[in-house]
């Protein structure tokens, strides 16, 4: 440091040595170096993101916080109640408002079929990608990661398209939306299961294999249950997103009859909605949690032993497909 | 040891699925879109045969995408919001993704499990959850009214571009924050240390250091965020509802669910598609070559 500088440069050392020049810094100074400080964790990250995790979760919890209010605003808070939303208000609850029960069991259909149709096929196309080898195999891989990277609109317009004009046997309705859903979750439980695949290598199977084990038996034996953790989770998974999907169910509706929870919170977010909209939406919530929440200990109990993989014990893992 | 056969007649079924489930649907957009229209009903013909392909609907679609035509402006506004919640979104969530990845310590699990929690929360429900609280009466307005940083309570719902823009990074930045840890994640830590012995400051560190290294990070989040909202046309609805906020998303809807026009609504989807296809491309490449370093 040269002489000119430190005759100039009180600024940047005030905060470090106050006591020898008899200046006690100010409360904005002591601030400002406590949110930079420069010899640890910079403070204004740790600000940063608690302020971003609180600004991510306090709306929800708002939301369900309305969904108990006595009155009928969304907006006020007029006391609380527990059931009125949810069950015993006469015409507007959960439960006694005929359309919000229809939408709640539409949603929990097309994610049941998804789960029961997307996880079987995912698990053996994931298996014959990762091992077939030659020219069509790696045009199937291609078509396998295209859902993954279209947005959603266009494979709504597209699958919309062809139930109008080319399967035109399967009218737009439930059926569409199963198939719709399948074809956008197929490609998720495709990259878990082959994350798993890859992780647990072959040589269980040589093993097998070596000990006389047929085929058929490694396969039943071995790599099933091996990958089961991965079956799981894709179930999970193939239940989260389905039951979150709000533009492919739209698109492939055939009107009220076939309304979604998300379908039914888009059409009336902008009708002075009753707080029963958001009970609803709470019980969404409430299950998809549920839903991860048993995925997440499920898989953990099933991997007991193994070797955490990546930070947060696995879960970046589970989203392979983003993880770049 | 398993016979040649095994595993192209397991990734048979999931591969015709999706030929008949996706490529073909995208073939029924093209015939839609390069096809004639009903003189009387006015509801398209589709056409199969690429011979027979019509491109007048096609070419004046594209027209008015010139400057200064209706598109142009709609197209414009689309690529604005798209770029400011991108780097609203990205403001916030590097330093988040930064933090956790280099300086949370124990608490780096709970931390990740609270960055996971939006995730799991419906779209629709986080829209819901943003819109009560923009609402005239919302607790916004109260707080804003309560501190007198306002003295009459603004209008956040009825066409403000504001509002559309933070309801795109408040829906999208979840999306954004994973990618980002897990490129941070990835950077060797004796680099950085290797920086700081040559007599970096922490600044000059991440800077030459951090930064350069989570470029491709950045990149990659971003494109996994910009394609959704690129197609996005449900939260300009939810939050404004006003065509003056309308994204390319929206025209794209109204075509098919407002005033039915589906073959300009699907040249219009095609047109879109051709436009995100670098990114789409991008994120393939991305993907195909994270999975190649997972087989190796």
């Amino acid at each position: 440091m040269s002489v000119g500088q430190m005759n100039t440069a009180p600024r940047a050392s005030l905060a470090t040595a106050p006591a020898k020049r008899g200046i006690q810094p100010t409360a904005t100074q002591k601030f400002r170096s406590w949110l930079f400080n420069p010899w640890g964790t910079p403070r204004s990250l740790v600000v940063i993101t608690w302020l971003y995790i609180l600004i991510s979760i306090v709306p929800v919890v708002v939301a369900i916080q309305f969904s108990f209010n006595d009155g009928r605003s969304v907006t006020t808070w007029q006391g609380f109640n527990l059931t009125k939303w949810y069950y015993s208000d006469p015409a507007h609850s959960v439960w006694t408002d005929p359309t919000l029960i229809a939408a709640l069991m539409q949603s929990l259909k097309l994610a049941g079929l998804d789960m029961l149709i997307a996880t079987p096929l995912g698990v053996l196309l994931a298996l014959g990608l990762a091992r077939w080898r030659g020219y069509l195999a790696s045009a199937s891989n291609f078509i396998m990661l295209f859902p993954l990277v279209t947005p959603e609109l266009m494979m709504g317009v597209a699958l919309s398209m062809v139930f109008l004009y080319l399967y035109d046997w399967i009218t737009p309705g439930t059926t569409a939306q199963v198939l719709g859903h399948v074809t956008f979750s197929l490609s998720y439980v495709v990259v878990i299961v082959r994350g798993r695949l890859f992780s647990i290598g072959k040589q269980y199977e040589e093993a097998a294999a070596d000990l006389g084990a047929t085929p058929f038996q490694t396969l039943y034996l071995v790599v099933f249950p091996l990958l089961s953790p991965a079956i799981f989770s894709s179930l999970m998974m193939v239940f989260a997103i389905s039951i979150d999907d709000f533009v492919i169910s739209q698109w492939l509706s055939c009107g009220a009859d076939c309304d979604t929870v998300p379908i039914r919170i888009y059409n009336s977010t902008r009708a002075a909605p009753f707080p029963s909209i958001n009970a609803i939406a709470a019980i969404l919530v409430v299950m998809t949690l549920a839903a991860v929440g048993i995925a997440y200990f499920v898989q953990r109990w099933m991997t007991r032993g193994e070797r955490k993989a990546g930070p947060g014990g696995g879960v970046t893992q589970a989203m392979g497909g983003f993880d770049m | 040891m398993y016979p040649r056969w095994l595993w192209p007649v397991f990734a048979v079924p999931g591969v015709v699925w999706l030929i008949l489930l996706f490529l073909v649907p995208f073939y029924a957009l093209i015939g839609v879109a390069f096809g004639g229209v009903d003189p009387v009903f006015q509801n398209p013909i589709p056409t199969w045969n690429p011979l027979d392909w019509q491109y007048d609907a096609m070419l004046d679609t594209l027209r008015q995408f010139l400057p200064g035509q209706t598109y142009w402006t709609v197209f414009i506004r689309t690529a604005i919001y798209v770029g400011l919640a991108l780097t609203g979104s990205l403001l916030i969530g590097y330093p988040v993704a930064y933090y956790i990845s280099r300086h949370a310590k124990r608490s780096k699990s709970w931390l990740i499990g609270l960055l996971v929690l939006p995730f799991w929360v419906s779209y629709m429900m986080r829209m819901l959850a943003w819109v009560n609280l923009f609402s005239p009466e919302g607790y916004i307005n109260k707080i804003l009214l309560w501190t007198h940083i306002v003295t009459t309570p603004p209008n956040w719902l009825d066409g403000n571009p504001v509002s559309v823009v933070l309801g795109l990074i408040y829906g999208y930045i979840p999306y954004l924050i994973l990618p980002l840890l897990a490129a941070l994640d990835r950077i060797d830590r004796s680099v950085l240390e290797a920086a700081r012995d040559l007599g970096a400051s922490p600044m000059e560190a991440f800077a030459h250091v951090t930064l350069p290294l989570s470029k491709h990070g950045i990149l990659g989040a971003s494109v996994i965020i910009a394609l959704p909202m690129f197609g996005d046309y449900y939260t300009p609805n939810i939050v404004s509802g006003s065509p003056t906020t309308s994204m390319l998303g929206n025209q794209i809807d109204i075509f098919f669910h407002g005033g039915p026009q589906p073959a300009v609504g699907a040249a219009l989807t095609l047109i879109l598609s051709a436009f995100l296809a670098i990114l789409m491309a991008y994120y393939m490449i991305s993907i195909a070559k994270a999975q190649k370093e997972m087989a190796s």
